[in-house]
Parts: C-alpha cells; sequence; structure tokens
C-alpha cells in the first residue's frame, strides 16, 4: 500500500470519521427543527473527499457539489465555522448568508459547496487558469456527481481544461442516482470515466469507497497537473447512504434501490473499509480507532454546541456583504 | 487628447491596464484571432476588432481565444477573478448569456454575499448590445435591465467614447463582478478623449445637457439622441435636462430626484424591451420619491414589446428615435396647456 506514512493514514481516517459524525449529527439536528432550508448529506461518500483531498494544501482549490460538508472538512475547514454556517448563524464561515448549499472558505482553497449541479467546473477551469497565470503550482479539482456529468457546462468545462492544459482534476463522484434517477438510465456510456478520451485527457475508474484507491488516483492526477501535463477525469464509484435532501420524507427506502443494494452497499462503508485495513496492516489497533472516534464525536458536539449558543444575524446584516467596493453614499 | 473611436477608447483602457497591472487578462472567442494559423496572430482582435493589438504586446498567455463554450469560459474567468486575476472576458454579444448565464448570476454575481464578505470577484464581462445593425432577434437585444436585475452585479452602459474609456479603467479597477455593454452601432463614433488613463465612477450620472422644463433620462445610445433633442428645443425655448445614469447598477437615483424635483416633467428614453426595464423602474422611482414635484404623466419612450426585428423598415420603426423622443417630451411640456 503505497507510501503513506502511519501519520496519513490516521489522518484519512480521522477526516472521515469527522465527516460521518458531522452527518450524523446534522442529521438528528435537522430533525428538530434547529437546521434551517436543504441539507444534503455526504454519509457514504467520505473515502472520495479525504482520499482526494490528502493530496492538496491550502494553495490548491476545489469547488463542491450542494452536498459539499465532507469536502469542507476534507479541505480543512473549520468544523465550528461550518456548523455555525448550516444553523445559519452570525460567525458562520459565510456569515449564515450561505448555509449549507453554499458554504465555501476560499482562504482554505474551498471555492463553494454549489447549488448548481455542473455549477463548479468552469469555476475550477478559472482557478487553473488564475494559478498558471500567476505560478502558484496550485491544482484545481471540480467535484461533481453523475447528474451533473450531463450537463453541458461539464463537458464545456473538460474541452477547456483540456485544450488549455490547466492544472484542473474532474473528480465525479459516481453515487449512482440523481436524486431518484438511475444514472443507468440518463449516462448514455457505461461509466462517466469513458467519456475522458472524447476530451484528450486520462479517464480512471475507482473504488470510491476506498480512500488509498481515491488518494492512489489522485496522486498521478496531481502529479500531471503540477506538471503542467493538463487535466485528468477521476469517477469514484460510491453510494449515499441517506436520500438525496433531508426532508425529501416522502422518499421511502427501497422505492427507487432495493433494499438488498442499500445493504450490500452499507457492508461497503469506506470508513469500515479503512479502518479494518488500519487494524489488518497492523496500523493502528481497535482501541486506537475507537480513541480517534471518540475525539472526532466530540469535537461535533463541541461545533454543535457552538452554533446552538451563536447569536442569530441582525438586520443590519442584511445589507452587508454586498460589494467589495460599494459605492460611497452620500 | 485626440479624437478617438468608441471601439480605441476601449482597446486603449484594456491595453493601459494590461500594462499597468500584470493580472489583467483578457478571453473570449476570437480575441486575438488567428489562432493557430502561421503569420495571422493578429488577424482580428474580436469581431469588432476591439482587442486587436493586445495580443501581440501581451503574448498568447494575457490574451486568449476561446472556444464558442460560454458557460466554460465565462465560468473560468470568474474562477479566475475569485482566485487572484481581474480577467476581462468577452461575452460576443449579450444575446448569448442564454447560454452561459448560470455562471453570471448563480456564481460570480453571488460569491461576496453568498460568502460573506469573503470573496472579491474583480470581473469585467465585456458584450455588444442593441439594434441598428440589421441583426435580427438574436443579436440585437439590450438587456441590460435583466444583469440590473441581478443584486451582486454591476452593469455599466458607457454612451460615448469618452465615457468608455474612462468607465471600462474603472470596471477592471473595481473588485466587484461588472457587466459592461457597448453599443454595436457606435463602435466609430468619435470624439476627443485623453490619452492617459482615468476613471469615471460608478454610480454617478453625468447630466449632458441642462434645461429647466422636463428631464430626459436615456440610457447607452439613447443619450446622444436625447442631446439632439434637447438641442433642437433648446431653440424652441423648451428647456431639457438630460441625465446619463452611465450605470443602472448602481443606479444614481439622487441626480434623477433632484432633477425632476426642478422640472417636474420627466421622459425616460430606454433601447430595452419595454417590460421591466429602464424605463419602467425609473418611473416607479420617481412616482414614488417625487410624485409631489410631477406637473404631467411621466412618458416612456421604448420599443414595441416585440422581438427586434431584421427588415430595415421594421427595425428603424422598433429603434426609438429622436422623433419619438421629441414628441413625448413636447406631450409632457405641454400637458394641461
Amino acid at each position: 500500500m503505497l507510501q503513506l506514512s502511519r501519520d496519513t493514514l490516521l489522518d484519512a481516517y480521522t477526516r472521515m470519521r469527522t465527516i460521518r459524525d458531522f452527518e450524523d449529527r446534522v442529521h438528528t439536528e435537522f430533525a428538530t427543527g434547529a437546521i434551517p432550508g436543504f441539507v444534503h448529506l455526504y454519509a457514504g461518500e467520505e473515502a472520495s473527499a479525504v482520499g482526494v483531498c490528502l493530496n492538496l494544501n491550502d494553495a490548491d482549490y476545489i469547488a463542491s457539489t450542494h452536498r459539499g460538508h465532507g469536502h469542507c472538512i476534507a479541505k480543512g475547514c473549520d468544523v465550528g465555522g461550518m456548523m455555525k454556517e448550516i444553523y445559519g448563524r452570525r460567525g458562520g464561515l459565510c456569515g449564515g448568508k450561505g448555509g449549507s448549499m453554499h458554504i465555501a472558505d476560499l482562504a482554505k482553497g474551498m471555492m463553494g459547496a454549489n447549488g448548481i449541479v455542473g455549477g463548479g467546473p468552469p469555476l475550477v477551469c478559472g482557478a487553473g487558469l488564475a494559478a498558471k497565470r500567476l505560478g502558484t503550482g496550485g491544482v484545481a479539482i471540480a467535484f461533481f456527481g453523475d447528474g451533473a456529468s450531463n450537463q453541458g457546462a461539464v463537458h464545456e468545462s473538460m474541452n477547456l481544461a483540456s485544450i488549455w492544459d490547466l492544472p484542473v482534476i474532474f473528480l465525479c463522484e459516481n453515487n449512482q442516482f440523481a436524486v431518484t434517477t438511475s444514472y443507468s438510465t440518463t449516462v448514455a456510456v457505461e461509466h462517466v470515466s469513458d467519456r475522458a478520451p472524447a476530451y484528450n485527457m486520462p479517464g480512471v475508474l475507482v473504488d470510491g469507497q476506498d480512500a488509498i484507491a481515491m488518494y492512489e488516483a489522485t496522486v498521478e492526477a496531481v502529479r500531471r497537473a503540477r506538471a503542467g501535463e493538463g487535466p485528468t477525469l477521476i469517477e469514484g464509484l460510491t453510494y449515499r447512504f441517506e436520500e438525496h435532501s433531508l426532508g425529501l420524507g416522502r422518499v421511502r427506502r427501497g422505492e427507487y434501490r432495493t433494499e438488498e443494494d442499500i445493504d450490500r452497499w452499507r457492508k461497503r462503508d469506506p470508513i469500515v473499509i479503512h479502518e479494518e485495513r488500519l487494524i489488518s496492516q497492523g496500523i493502528a489497533t481497535r482501541e486506537e480507532c475507537d480513541a480517534v472516534n471518540a475525539e472526532t464525536q466530540e469535537e461535533v458536539e463541541r461545533a454543535v454546541e457552538f452554533a446552538r449558543n451563536s447569536p442569530f444575524p441582525e438586520e443590519s446584516d442584511l445589507f452587508e456583504d454586498m460589494w467589495a467596493n460599494p459605492i460611497p453614499q452620500p | 487628447m485626440s479624437k478617438k473611436s468608441y471601439r480605441q477608447a476601449i482597446n486603449e483602457a484594456l491595453a493601459q491596464e494590461m500594462r499597468r497591472d500584470p493580472t489583467v487578462i483578457v478571453m473570449g472567442e476570437d480575441n486575438s484571432g488567428g489562432m493557430g494559423a502561421p503569420g495571422e496572430d493578429d488577424a482580428w482582435g474580436g469581431v469588432l476588432g476591439v482587442t486587436k493589438g493586445l495580443m501581440p504586446e501581451f503574448g498568447r498567455e494575457r490574451v486568449l481565444d476561446t472556444p464558442i463554450t460560454e458557460s466554460a469560459f465565462i465560468g473560468a474567468a470568474a474562477g479566475a477573478a475569485a482566485t487572484g486575476l481581474r480577467p476581462v472576458a468577452e461575452l460576443m454579444f449579450v444575446d448569448f448569456m442564454g447560454v452561459c448565464f448560470d455562471q453570471i448570476y448563480n456564481q460570480a454575481g453571488k460569491f461576496r454575499y453568498m460568502f460573506g464578505g469573503n470573496a472579491v470577484t474583480p470581473l469585467v464581462i465585456r458584450t455588444m448590445y442593441g439594434a441598428g445593425f440589421r441583426a435580427a432577434s438574436q443579436h440585437s437585444q439590450c438587456l441590460y435591465p435583466i444583469f440590473t436585475h441581478v443584486p451582486g452585479l454591476k452593469v455599466v452602459i458607457p454612451s460615448s467614447p469618452y465615457e468608455a474609456k474612462g468607465l471600462m479603467i474603472q470596471s477592471i479597477r473595481d473588485d466587484d463582478p461588472v457587466i459592461f455593454f457597448e453599443h454595436k452601432v457606435m463602435y466609430d463614433d468619435e470624439e476627443e478623449v485623453p490619452d492617459e488613463p482615468y476613471t469615471i465612477p460608478f454610480g454617478e450620472a453625468n447630466l449632458t445637457r441642462e434645461g429647466g422644463d422636463v428631464t430626459v433620462v436615456a440610457i447607452g445610445r439613447m443619450v446622444q439622441f436625447a442631446n439632439q433633442v434637447a438641442d433642437k428645443l433648446e431653440k424652441d425655448g423648451i428647456g431639457c435636462t438630460v441625465i446619463d445614469p452611465r450605470t443602472t447598477s448602481p443606479l444614481d437615483t439622487d441626480s434623477i430626484l433632484e432633477s425632476v424635483e426642478e422640472t417636474g416633467r420627466l421622459v425616460v428614453v430606454d433601447e430595452a424591451s419595454p417590460r421591466c426595464n429602464m424605463a419602467t423602474d425609473i418611473s416607479a422611482l420617481v412616482s414614488q420619491e417625487a410624485f409631489g414635484a410631477l406637473k404631467a404623466p411621466i412618458r416612456m419612450v421604448t420599443p414595441p414589446h416585440t422581438p427586434v426585428p431584421f427588415a430595415p423598415e421594421l427595425e428603424d420603426l422598433y429603434i426609438p428615435n429622436p422623433d419619438k423622443i421629441e414628441a413625448a417630451v413636447r406631450e409632457v411640456v405641454g400637458y394641461g396647456a
């Protein structure tokens, strides 16, 4: 298993656990009515965000989807600031103006969750262009889903990144359903990654439940990007454990995907897969993993308390943050 | 100071800002033109020649020809603006917003507010608008009201070469996303334009004529027509104040209201389709804020609510012209008499 250090492997475990605990907690908090709006949980797909972002630093950018909490945490965003944002409180990462679907932290290279399916890939081409022009050595990664893979903007972006040799990676998280519509009925090729040759870039199909597989696929893509060799399309085949959106209560378990499929994929929980690997290879003991878990739960619990006790925005906040260069009022 | 066309004024603004700031880039379809044709590196400079000469001076790293995929390259310009560059992207005809509007209004226009003030997006989108070119329904629209409607976008509509240069330099230096509207009929208009760089601030209207009887607010190319009418009517003893707002977002409401308080009469001239355009917006503003000052109903001079027709005879009927403006001014001045 490549040359990953024990620290890195444990870091991957910690980040995945943090995401899962965060999402589980958001789920229960949403049920109490404490969290307004739309929330899309990432549970089941943690290996993708974490495996990919292990390759990145703060000079690298990612654009996310509306299922963005996992990408934020994997990219290093503050968990307390995130929870405040999802609660819509002052002091949240976006001051309570963005919420779950627009959570962002440009200082961490997180260009935002995005309410528009396929909205991120064009932006990432721009981040790649800026990195190239400014010579930062940075790469930019667009996460998008199987649903977005059909969007014109995504195809246009793959073409643009390829002709300009941009340091960009297109990272399709194929969780197999666009809301409740199966990708097998909406994607004309067997795998999204099969489309890569049309844009003259490598296409890689990866087990999206395996954080290390996602990491390894990204190592080569990042190398290519930083070396000026252009973009790569990576498809991680994954599965979302929850429904498309919290609040979609009328979609019943098993209605559009079989109970057997759900159970089969739940057995391929990315956190369990990674944990078993750590233990079986003697990298960590079960007790050490449990200790990590206790810490991540504690961290998320603190974030919830922090959010609950944070002030609500005030009327004056409604008018703040409109312009970088406001027009002076007479 | 020397005579420059609207086209040259914008080109000079781009070149001067590119010399001043290495993070300024231009990108768009055919911006240099001749891409890939040996010896033809600077063939076009965009379909109307506005970016001609930039590629030889600044190179292909900063003057990018794009594929005809507006979502990708307008979105890339937005992403580059949020991560350290100052892109000036050309959306060749504003009518093409339909294939990239998401990247403008949902992405670039919302970053700052949606991210709680933690983003700057110094993006300029240059685009051609307006009728009069016999370019028919899909290459002749104004559409600036749609952009003005979106909070987070600044909308700039220069009415002359002097205005175009100063407003373009301001647009590039501004840290917010700017949509810069160039009227396709005006590219060869000439006037005296300073050689050195200068800026014209946003949200400060320009009073191009001053008179006491009626306020005429006109947008973009319509400012020229309004000036012609004002000059003609002055000889008949009718004094017009012509207001060029320069920017519709932000809009200098104070200058409009102050003028109407003085004249008591308002004509708004807008080349955009008449429903929910700048004329209705400004009329509503004045009705609400200066109702007591009005001595006559407000008149709006606009095209009919139809697509822009192709046949020259029909297009000429479509576009607001000085005769229609004059009739509206005479009507409000004569109201109740």
